[in-house]
């Protein structure tokens, strides 16, 4: 007993202070995130269940997002799904067709710094998608934002649901000229080979993307995400 | 060594899981879902995703447009996407998304949308 209770103390003043920023950022979750995020799984498997959700899951936060992003983009939040979530409970009639309404989103409330890095410890910590983001290779590489735009836009058709820069594109699906400072590589290139694997009901099709192409998108993302203009 | 009655609890709710996952959903629903997004709330054509498309969506209350086209084949351009017709890459292959008889569902709920039929518009 005294020998695991010595063990237990070395363990603890080992991991130090990152494993209490990010116990105290599991408090936080809980406080402050769980009321609109999904922290344990699963994701939604009915409609019913889908339209219910006020916000992107994040039970699987670890497996997708860039740490250095959510730190900062959890003290000055901006607006990544241009229609909200779910979509359909934010759109009216328009003028030419139907547009957003703003007045029916919510702003994402802000953190202060020690908060928000507590956060993102915590967060970085859930991975029970390890599995999907093994199975995928990002081969090192580059594409011109010409070529890029034109698989996206022409040949995949990604540019009917999601913007390739302020003001341009759909509207149902988070914007993409950010996307590649937000997320892992290798999410973005799990996420399009099955957004069903991450999500069942989720309304982004599964469109069989080729492996030369999701290397092509994932790329091109990167490409996107260095324009000045796009920087947040 | 679990239990009989953990075993019993397990695959009642693997069954429960493996169940609603693959529930049939109703045709107004998964339109709704899945479909609203290009072809509008409204089923005209006019969703929130179609400012800068090159190819409109189709609008599906259009009687004269959706009767020149058979069951069959919107059968096959909703599961498989618009290339499969030789139409636009913009409308994607859902098959991943719907079982082949939630399919048929959105065929017929289509219909009643242009209130017509393959052939015949009122």
């Amino acid at each position: 007993m005294k020998r695991s209770a010595f063990a237990f103390a070395a363990l603890i003043a080992l991991t130090g202070s990152g494993a209490r920023a990010a116990d105290d950022g599991s408090a936080i979750l809980t406080q402050r995130c769980a009321g609109c995020h999904n922290l344990t799984g699963p994701a939604p498997q009915t409609l019913k269940e889908l339209w219910a959700r006020k916000a992107p899951d994040l039970f699987y936060a670890g497996n997708k997002y860039r740490a250095e992003w959510l730190s900062g983009w959890l003290v000055k939040p901006t607006l990544i799904r241009t229609a909200g979530e779910f979509y359909a409970d934010h759109i009216r009639s328009g003028e030419k067709s139907d547009e957003v309404d703003p007045a029916t989103l919510e702003a994402h409330p802000a953190l202060n710094p020690a908060d928000a890095d507590a956060a993102t410890q915590a967060l970085m910590r859930l991975k029970p998608r390890d599995q999907l983001i093994a199975a995928e290779t990002i081969e090192s590489g580059s594409i011109s934002k010409s070529m890029g735009e034109m698989a996206f836009d022409k040949f995949l058709g990604c540019m009917a649901c999601h913007e390739v820069e302020p003001g341009y594109g759909g509207a149902s699906g988070p914007e993409l000229y950010t996307a590649a400072r937000r997320l892992q590589p290798a999410f973005i290139a799990s996420y399009i080979r099955s957004p069903q694997a991450w999500d069942p009901k989720i309304w982004m099709p599964n469109k069989h993307v080729s492996d030369p192409n999701i290397q092509k998108m994932v790329h091109y993302l990167a490409e996107l995400a260095k324009e000045p203009g796009n920087a947040k | 060594m679990p239990s009989k009655r953990s075993i019993c609890i397990a695959l009642a709710l693997g069954a429960g899981l493996a169940v609603s996952a693959s529930a049939k959903e109703p045709a107004r629903d998964n339109y709704r879902t899945y479909c609203t997004q290009c072809h509008g709330k409204d089923g005209n054509g006019k969703g929130i995703n179609v400012r800068d498309m090159s190819v409109q969506p189709r609008d599906h209350t259009d009687a004269k447009a959706m009767s020149g086209r058979s069951d069959d084949t919107i059968f096959k351009v909703i599961k498989e996407g618009g290339q499969s017709i030789d139409k636009s890459v913009l409308m994607p292959p859902w098959g991943d998304t719907f079982s082949d008889e939630e399919i048929r569902d959105l065929v017929a709920y289509l219909r009643q949308l242009c209130k017509c039929t393959y052939g015949a518009s009122p």
